[in-house]
Order: C-alpha cells, then structure tokens, then sequence
C-alpha cells in the first residue's frame, strides 16, 4: 500500500495535501472499492467546502461511495478530467486523480502517514 | 457437469438476426370494409421490425428460456432477498376469472370479492405485524419506504415540529433506506455497528436530538443479526421524539415469533415478494404494503379498504373504499399489486395459516443456522453468533488472491446460484447466504460441500476460480466495461439512421 509522508489522512480513506491545498482518495480506498467506473464531483470551483461535507461520489463494481471533504475551504480548482477518466483513481489515486484544491485547507481530524497505514492495517485483519 | 464443460455452446441470435423479410408469425384475415389509404408522407419504411414466424419466435425465447436460473430451476441463496420457492397454486388463484377480469374502476358493488380479499389481507399483515392499520398500495418494498418515510414527516408537521431533518441509518442497512429518505429531502446520518454487529448505542445517543425524524432499521439486520439492544435503541430513538421505521425485508425469520409492532417499531413495510410468495426477480411484480402504529394510522395513503355497512344477518358487509382523515395522498394509481401481489401473498397466509407461518421462520432461521454450523471452519463469519434466516461470510483466505466474486461465480459451475456478494458493506468481500425455508437438508448440504470443495480449489487450482464460470452459456463478464462503456444496443441511436 501507497501512503506518501507529506500527506495527511482522514478516518474515511480520504488525503488532503497541505502544499497544494488538493485532496482525494487513498490508495487503501481505491483498492477496497476495485475498479472504480464512475466519479462525479460535487462541488464547482468558488464553492465552500466544510470538512466532512460530500465532495464526490464514486462508484465502483463492488460499491458506491460518497468522498468526504478532508480540509474545509474555498474550492479553488476541480478536476474536470477525472469524471472521463475513472480508472485514474484505481491507478494513480494521489497524482492525476486528485479531485478538488482548496484555499485555507483547515482540517478537522487527521493521521500522519504511519498513523494511517496503522489504522489500515487493523481494519484488514 | 464433466459433460457440459466439452459441449459446443450455442449462442443464440437476437430476433432481429434471425428475421427474414416476408416471413410471418400471424396472418390477418382479409378486412370486411374498405380498405383505407394511408398518406404517403406517414408510411415509413425504416423501421427494422424482426419478420418471424410464430415457431421460429417460440423456439428463440424457449432456447432463452433455458438460459435463465430460477427458483423452479435449483437453489438460490441470494441473501436479503428472500428467494423461496412459490408455489403453483398462487398460480390458480390469481387467475381465477372474478379477480382476473375484474378493473379498478367497476363499481364497488360488482368487486366485493377483490375488496373483501384485500380487507381481510390487511387484518392478517396487521396481527402478523403487531400494527394498528395497514395500506396495501406501494408498489414494492422501496415504494414503501418512500411511503413510510412521508408519513413520518406528515406526522411531525401536523404537530408543527418542522426542526426534523435527520434520518438515522445504520451502517448495515439497505441502500434503499438512505435513498429513500434522501429523496424526500432528509439528511442522513450513518450510525456504525458495534463489534457484535449491532447499533452502536453509543453513536446513536450522540445523534438523538430534537432534529431527528427517526431511525431506519432492519431487524434482525443484513448481517441476519437480531439487534441485542432492539428496546433501548428504540427507546432512544422515541425519548428524541422520532418514530422507529421498520424496514422488513427480513421478517422471513419473525414470523409468529416477535411482531415489530410489540417491540415498539412505529411503521413497517412489508416485501409480500419476499416473506409471502410473491414471485420476484427480473422486475416484478412487487408488492410493498405498509403498516404502521394508531396515532399515524390518520396519515396513510389513501384510500384503504374498509367495511362500509356493517354484516346483517341477512346480508354479508359492504366493503368499500375509505380516506384517512389526514392521509399523505395516493402512491399510486388504483389500488396496489391486486392479482401480481396480493391474491398471491392471500393464499400463501391462508395456505400456512398461523403455525405454518411460524413453521416458515423457524425451519429459515434453522437452514441458516445449519449451513453456517457447516461453513463456520471454511470461510471467515466476522459477527459470529447464532444468526436468523442468514448469514455474512467473507470470501477471501489468508495469502490467496481469491475474491468474493471469483468463489461466487464458482458456485455457478455447481449449479448454484450465487449468493449475494460485496454486501453489506461492512463485511470485506461479503458472501451474504440466505437459505429460506424451502431447501431440504440434502441441498444445502450439497451447498455446504460445493463452498467447502471450492475454498479448497482456491488453494490448490485458484485459475478454476478466477475464470469462472466455465460450464454456463456465457463465462465471466466483463463488468467494468459494461459499467465504463455504456453502450446498450448494438448500435448508437446516432448511427441508426444509417445501418437501416
């Protein structure tokens, strides 16, 4: 499993990257969810995001899940090209599938990398 | 099996492969008055009808036919949907010509029999539930949430309480429950489980307030667990001020045994389709009556069946049709699933009578129990304890690449139908088993040992696991490009003008 130390993480599998302000799935939901096949952003750029609040929907084959803000603030910037594309999330969940950029990026409650891989861990076994 | 693995398969053409120009499935005789012309500029010729004749249409769809596994075909653990068998006689009965060819509009005088079967099956759901009044007119089970969920807003708005937005679910619940309060516009608010696959009372006394409009659950729940704390949760939820959905998928395994209405649920629907008999499956038809305690009785949709004069001796009563004082409005045109849905689950009560019903949960909750007893030592139970009518394993082993997916489509190379898989939710690669009442011991023991023999084949031969199934018309589907490329027909209805 993936998990990159400058991230931050929250306890529905969701990063939020504290440099870029961006945010999206981890690498422990895309493998829990399989191939994902549909994504749907919920927010527009200028929109207020509240940490908890639904910023997506994505659907796999197994499931459908609702993607959570990490980090409150203003959207400064959503990517557009990840709905034609869904696959990018099971591929490349912390590069190309970033879903939305805030401004200000407060969050509520997160892990660090380790205390995140920990917390995987335990729900596996 | 051996045998149907080397058989050439068949694959059947569509009608339309199959046409013929000129061929003909009926021949209509010649008209007795003079043929009219139509307008020139209203004939169309590109209209790609399959030309047939009647055998040719006939064999197509016996050859499809065969194609299909149903519940007259073998055993079908589809877990939360309840997929008993049916019996023939709900076959006879509603086909009886005074409820065949009866319409919802004759006069009530002329349908006294249609009437008086769908007032007594009322009183029956009403005793085997526990609630004060019953509708019959949801269409299907999330119909009947829908239903459910507007009479628990009415209620709070006839008492001006117009603070309630919240609806509590359950991490295990049906998706239907959040849909179905989400379409009315209420927020949801997941409740997670406790380690004994149970509400998490502690999570819930967090989300009691004075928003709450109540609580969805399903009890016993998608794990086939009965909830241990099923009062105090209740009790939480009422000292709040909200009202206790019952969603009853699952009261296969309470009949006669525990009425939701006694534990203190405040309004229920009820699956016919499921616990009753009514054929379900591919569609239809569905049938979602609702139930619900005395001080929501006023909000039910309208209208009910009631007695509108009373019996003489002389004369049996008049039934009719009645509106409750503040009901939430039709759900429907006409009256409910009369024929599909409520003729059927009316001889299925009246067949098993009060005992026999009893019979059903116990010999369900029985099977279940049985099979999870034979299965307990093979695949991981997360929520191990005696469950209900099912029961959730996992299917995955320690080091094996093997999935859920792959042991269920497994099932298919026995002659199984596969149980419901990846859900709930809350179980890692869920196989979800729900035997019913009807198998014998003999099935599910070949059940037990066809699971046994395949968790053993995912150790030694996982292949015959990853590309299964292999002895069906069809083998494994793609379902990510089916779910990717949405693509329905044979070709996109922007090519069409130029394939005709």
């Amino acid at each position: 499993m993936n998990t990159p130390s400058n991230l931050k993480y929250t306890k529905s599998d969701e990063w939020f990257d504290p440099a870029s302000g961006a945010m999206g799935i981890t690498d422990y939901a895309q493998s829990q969810l399989s191939d994902i096949v549909f994504v749907e952003i919920l927010v527009d750029e200028g929109d207020t995001v509240e940490v908890g609040k639904a910023i997506a929907s994505v659907e796999s084959v197994k499931a459908s899940a609702e993607i959570y803000a990490a980090a409150a603030g203003k959207v400064t910037a959503v990517n557009k090209d990840l709905s034609q594309k869904p696959e990018t999330l099971n591929s490349d969940p912390y590069g190309a599938a970033w879903m939305i950029k805030v401004e200000g990026g407060k969050t509520g409650e997160v892990m660090d990398a380790a205390a995140y891989e920990k917390y995987c861990a335990e729900r596996t076994n | 099996m051996a045998n149907a693995t080397t058989a050439p398969k068949i694959v059947e053409p569509t009608v339309f492969d199959l046409s013929s120009p000129g061929r003909k499935g009926v021949s209509f005789p010649d008209p007795d008055v003079p043929r009219a012309k139509l307008p020139e500029s209203m004939l169309r010729k590109d209209l790609p009808l399959p030309e047939l004749a009647e055998v040719d249409v006939v064999r197509h769809y016996m050859h499809l036919s065969k194609f299909n596994y149903s519940v007259d075909g073998g055993y079908y653990p589809l877990g939360s949907c309840t997929m008993k068998y049916n019996p023939k006689i709900n076959e006879d009965t509603c086909r009886l010509p005074g409820f065949l060819f009866t319409h919802p509009l004759q006069p009530i005088e002329t349908v006294q029999g249609n009437l008086a079967l769908m007032y007594q099956l009322q009183e029956w759901l009403k005793e085997i539930s526990g609630f004060a009044a019953v509708t019959l007119q949801p269409a299907a089970g999330a119909h009947g949430e829908f239903t459910g969920v507007l009479i628990m807003r009415a209620y709070h708005k006839s008492r001006g309480d117009s603070k309630r937005v919240k609806m509590l679910i359950p991490d295990s619940a049906h998706g239907t429950n959040p849909a179905s309060s989400g379409m009315i516009g209420l927020q949801v608010v997941q409740i997670p489980s406790d380690a004994r696959g149970n509400v998490d009372l502690k999570a819930l006394k967090e989300q009691c307030d004075d928003t709450v409009v109540g609580m969805m659950l399903t009890n016993p729940n998608t794990l086939g667990l009965f909830d241990e704390h099923i009062e105090e949760v209740i009790k939480l939820v009422h000292d709040c001020g909200g009202l206790m959905y019952g969603d009853g998928a699952n009261l296969n395994a309470l009949l006669g045994i525990v009425r939701p209405g006694d534990l203190g649920f405040d309004v229920m629907h009820f699956n016919l389709h499921k616990t009753f008999s009514v054929p379900h499956g591919g569609g239809g038809p569905g049938s979602g009556p609702v139930g619900v305690v005395a001080h929501l009785a006023d909000f039910l949709p309208e209208p009910l069946v009631g007695i509108l004069e009373e019996a003489t001796d002389d004369e049996p009563p008049l039934f009719g049709f009645i509106k409750p004082a503040k009901s939430i409005g039709r759900m429907k045109a006409f009256h409910g699933h009369f024929g599909g849905g409520h003729v059927r689950a009316f001889t299925y009560i009246a067949m098993h009578g009060p005992d026999g019903l009893k019979d059903i949960s116990q010999y369900a909750v029985l099977n279940a129990n049985y099979l999870l007893a034979r299965l307990r030592k093979t695949y991981h139970v997360p929520f191990d304890r005696i469950c209900m009518h099912e029961f959730v394993a996992e299917g995955q082993f320690a080091g094996s690449d093997v999935r859920a997916l792959d042991i269920a489509k497994r099932l298919m190379d026995y002659n199984f139908h596969p149980p419901t898989n990846y859900f709930p939710l809350i179980v890692h690669e869920a196989l979800m088993i729900e035997p019913t009442e009807t198998e014998n011991k003999d099935t599910l023991d070949a059940f037990a040992d066809a699971l046994i023999k395949i968790a053993d084949e995912a150790k030694t031969q996982p292949d015959l696991l990853h590309n299964a199934p292999s002895t069906t018309q069809f083998g494994r589907m793609d379902e990510v490009k089916a779910a990717r490329e949405l693509v329905l027909c044979c070709w996109l209805p922007e090519d069409y003008a130029e394939k005709v």
